[in-house]
């Protein structure tokens, strides 16, 4: 054999065939020779087909008149706009956690997990969907996807319709998903039982059948517009969609949003005080019903003060059509029902396992030491259930985010069946697959770039 | 003793329960009326049991139409089973010829028979089942496709269907995968920076997008790759999207198996001076390959489900078949029950598997093998 390897004790001449580097430069040559005139070829081919059956190639068609009509897009510059709220103020929240960190380095001491995450989750679950939600609802009107917008157009259209369905599903599933597991590991029989039925279930049929038969076989089966299901105060059902109670900014919801980030910021610095105070001269400072207070009392102030946050509008009855409500296209209800009911069985799975992986001598020892079963959960389990946990949940976000692809089988405009509609116009297939898949591509490389960090800071660090 | 021990947990438990009342007591106090908060739950999941009970019984038998003709079903409230009784072979095996059907279910029988097989550990000795093994996915092929020298009618793949197509995609596409992927995951962990870069960039790509976008590619793409535009056959077509995507995912499961294999063990091979084809084939991917078998298995029934987007670009699969026998004109409107004789076929399938993943991967934790 010629590839074969030296036995150590025969000395290699330089630049002979027997050198190992020298061959690995010698196949990798070979393989890049390879690749490209199979890449070569096949774009060869490609361009030839095109030209033979008369077809454009390039991107110039993204600025072209589309002509098809999108059934639900959202507003795109507000929409977008939002979404950059968003974004700029995950960076500032990310930016606020990095300046604490520097500022208690300076101090000698370091970013303890509490402040850090404690920032970065307030900024994520309160201040952000409150300014979309803000942002998203605000009276101003602009620029609407209609028919003589760009193809380029109608695709961010289809973005956004992914990001929409995507964010909700992550959320839903998230909730039921954690609920779900924890009921796997409840002592009550019956509990655990159903949640296990619930689980094998669902997560052993596949998310597009759960789709369809949301689609096909609930959702359109519902009465028509004059004879709605109706659930007073909740809900209107029919055969066109979800009709839920919708919620518009009052004149005083601003002043809320700077209210609730303010209470937070509150909570966070009196639980600090109340610990510095705790270590110093052992006395306790009732928190919980201090914050307890701060959250009711608020809220309550600022109501009396500058009115209620939102004004709730009821869906009704008008002619043929159903005005004032929240609506969720039965397209749009399919694909968050399958997504979510299917996702929320694997998460659950996820985090039975992430508790099941703390070991039951830590129990043990936590309550051996005297703490309550709250701080027990909070200060011993939940830290290292979530290390356990939070891998696999960001791959079911991703995966949730890439099976809301499965909406261009129901019919819901996004990216993917946005997508399909302007191969079918354009016939510019090998374009818009690529734009399709390099969006997917960037989600995804953006949430596991993220899921790195996480997984470096909260690393076990070994002594 | 010995008979107790080969029972399941649970039915030890049921019997010892049933065998004494104050025992029983005990473990109702304790499972189900902890504490209040317990007794609520309790009290809510036993309504919750009655009422999907009630729903699912009265729906699925009380109220259900038996039978193979549609007057079985006038104006009954419940499910038409005559529907699924009329239909199921169509469920099974699509539109493959109705003289020819004994075919698939040969196919099937040798695949279930095969699997069945090599459960058992003593069969598992026996050598020549790896041979039987490596020729079934070709004999599987024949059989289906048939051939004028063997005396068996063409079968057009057009006309594959059903579970039949559900499963001749997962395996097919798991069997193929698997050489592509194992080149994979040794190029990802290759010394030669230029083949990993390749290897993680197809990796990474391919996982990073959804499946039914590489679908889309090999139908709508495929053509337009080869000289002239061939005409490629749509189900081969799909095959090659799912092998690409399958290819990616296994390559992974294979590195995970590969990071197993103690470093020493190729340290010594390269000792013995063996060159690096034979390092690997003989020392490390043995090693890796056993390793791996439960999240290969959990890869194939992942595969298993996916394989239901074919139904979107217009296969007859399951899911395609399930959706288009509600178009029946005998048969009009009968969503629900096609629905729920598709996710059960899907749903013992993928469950039974797991399950036997499941006491594998047991056997092989403890057991050693």
């Amino acid at each position: 054999m010629t590839a074969m390897d030296p036995p150590g004790q025969r000395s290699v001449r330089r630049g002979s065939w027997r050198d190992p580097s020298l061959r690995a430069y010698a196949y990798q040559a070979v393989v890049f020779a390879l690749v490209a005139a199979l890449a070569y070829r096949l774009f060869r081919n490609t361009l030839d087909n095109l030209a033979a059956k008369g077809l454009p190639s390039g991107f110039g068609f993204l600025s072209n008149e589309a002509g098809f009509g999108i059934t639900e897009a959202l507003p795109v510059p507000r929409l977008a706009g939002a979404l950059l709220v968003l974004l700029g103020s995950l960076a500032a929240g990310l930016l606020a956690v990095w300046g604490l960190a520097c500022w208690r380095r300076a101090r000698g001491g370091t970013l303890g997990e509490s402040d850090g995450l404690v920032l970065l989750a307030l900024v994520l679950t309160v201040f952000l969907p409150g300014m979309a939600f803000y942002l998203t609802r605000s009276s101003f009107q602009v620029g609407t996807y209609t028919e003589a917008s760009t193809y380029g157009m109608a695709l961010i259209v289809g973005v956004l319709n992914t990001i929409k369905v995507s964010l909700l599903g992550c959320a839903l599933a998230t909730l039921v998903g954690v609920l779900v597991g924890i009921a796997r590991l409840s002592t009550n029989f019956l509990v655990e039982t159903l949640a296990a039925i619930y689980v094998e279930v669902l997560r052993n049929i596949p998310v597009l059948l759960q789709i369809f038969f949301w689609y096909f076989a609930v959702l359109q089966t519902l009465p028509g517009v004059h004879d709605s299901i109706a659930w007073p105060g909740v809900a209107l059902l029919n055969n066109r969609g979800i009709f839920l109670p919708n919620a518009m900014p009052a004149p005083g919801s601003p002043w809320y949003l700077l209210l609730s980030f303010g209470v937070l910021l509150a909570i966070v610095y009196l639980a600090r005080i109340a610990r510095r105070e705790r270590d110093r001269s052992g006395r306790r400072i009732p928190v919980t019903w201090l914050s307890l207070g701060l959250l009711l009392g608020a809220p309550a102030a600022a109501w009396w003060l500058v009115g209620p946050p939102v004004e709730l509008t009821y869906p009704e009855l008008q002619g043929f059509n159903i005005v004032g409500a929240l609506t969720l296209s039965p397209e749009y209800a399919a694909l968050l029902f399958g997504l979510t009911v299917y996702s929320s069985a694997l998460i659950a799975e996820i985090v039975r396992s992430g508790i099941q992986a703390v070991t039951k001598g830590q129990h043990e020892a936590a309550h051996a030491l005297g703490l309550k079963r709250g701080q027990v959960l909070r200060l011993v389990i939940l830290p290292q259930a979530l290390r356990v946990i939070v891998p696999p949940l960001t791959s079911q976000y991703l995966n949730l985010t890439k099976n809301s692809s499965l909406g261009v089988a129901v019919a819901y405009p996004e990216l993917v069946a946005v997508g399909g509609t302007a191969i079918n116009q354009s016939g510019q297939a090998v374009e818009i697959i690529g734009l399709t898949m390099g969006v997917y591509l960037t989600i995804s490389l953006l949430i596991s770039f993220g899921m790195n960090w996480y997984n470096r800071s909260v690393r076990l660090v070994g002594r | 003793m010995n008979n107790r021990a080969r029972q399941p947990p649970w039915a030890v438990r049921a019997s010892a329960l049933a065998r004494s009342p104050a025992r029983a007591g005990r473990w109702a106090r304790r499972r189900l009326f902890g504490n209040w908060v317990d007794s609520l739950l309790t009290l809510v999941c036993l309504w919750l049991i009655y009422w999907i009970g009630a729903h699912l019984l009265s729906w699925g038998v009380l109220e259900a139409g038996f039978g193979t003709e549609p007057q079985a079903c006038r104006g009954i409230r419940g499910a038409c089973w005559a529907f699924i009784e009329d239909m199921w072979q169509l469920f099974l095996v699509g539109m493959y010829p109705r003289e020819e059907r004994y075919r698939a279910y040969l196919a099937f029988a040798i695949a279930c028979g095969l699997t069945l097989a090599t459960l058992f550990p003593r069969v598992r000795r026996w050598r020549p089942l790896y041979l039987l093994w490596a020729v079934s996915p070709l004999a599987i092929y024949l059989i289906l496709r048939g051939s004028e020298t063997l005396g068996l009618v063409r079968v057009d793949t057009s006309r594959w269907g059903g579970l039949l197509l559900t499963l001749v995609l997962a395996a097919g596409g798991i069997v193929l995968a698997c050489p592509v992927g194992i080149v994979l995951a040794l190029g990802r962990r290759s010394r030669m920076p230029l083949v990993r870069a390749l290897c993680v960039t197809y990796i990474e790509t391919i996982r990073g997008v959804p499946l039914i976008t590489v679908l889309f590619m090999s139908t709508v793409m495929l053509p337009l790759f080869f000289r002239g535009g061939t005409e490629i056959d749509k189900v081969l077509r799909a095959q090659i999207g799912i092998l690409l995507f399958a290819a990616a995912y296994l390559a992974e499961v294979v590195r995970g198996g590969l990071q197993g294999v103690a470093e020493g063990q190729e340290e010594a091979a390269t000792a013995l001076g063996m060159n690096y084809a034979q390092r690997m084939v003989l020392v490390v991917l043995p090693q890796a390959l056993r390793m791996v078998i439960p999240p290969l298995v959990s890869t194939f029934i992942g595969l298993l489900k996916d394989t239901s987007l074919v139904a979107i670009i217009g296969l007859l699969d399951l899911l395609g078949i399930a959706e288009a026998a509600t178009a029946n004109p005998r048969w009009l409107g009968r969503i629900v029950e096609a629905y729920v004789f598709a996710a059960a076929l899907y749903w013992v399938l993928c469950f039974f598997i797991s399950r036997v993943s499941l006491r594998l991967e047991k056997k092989y934790r403890f057991g050693g093998a």
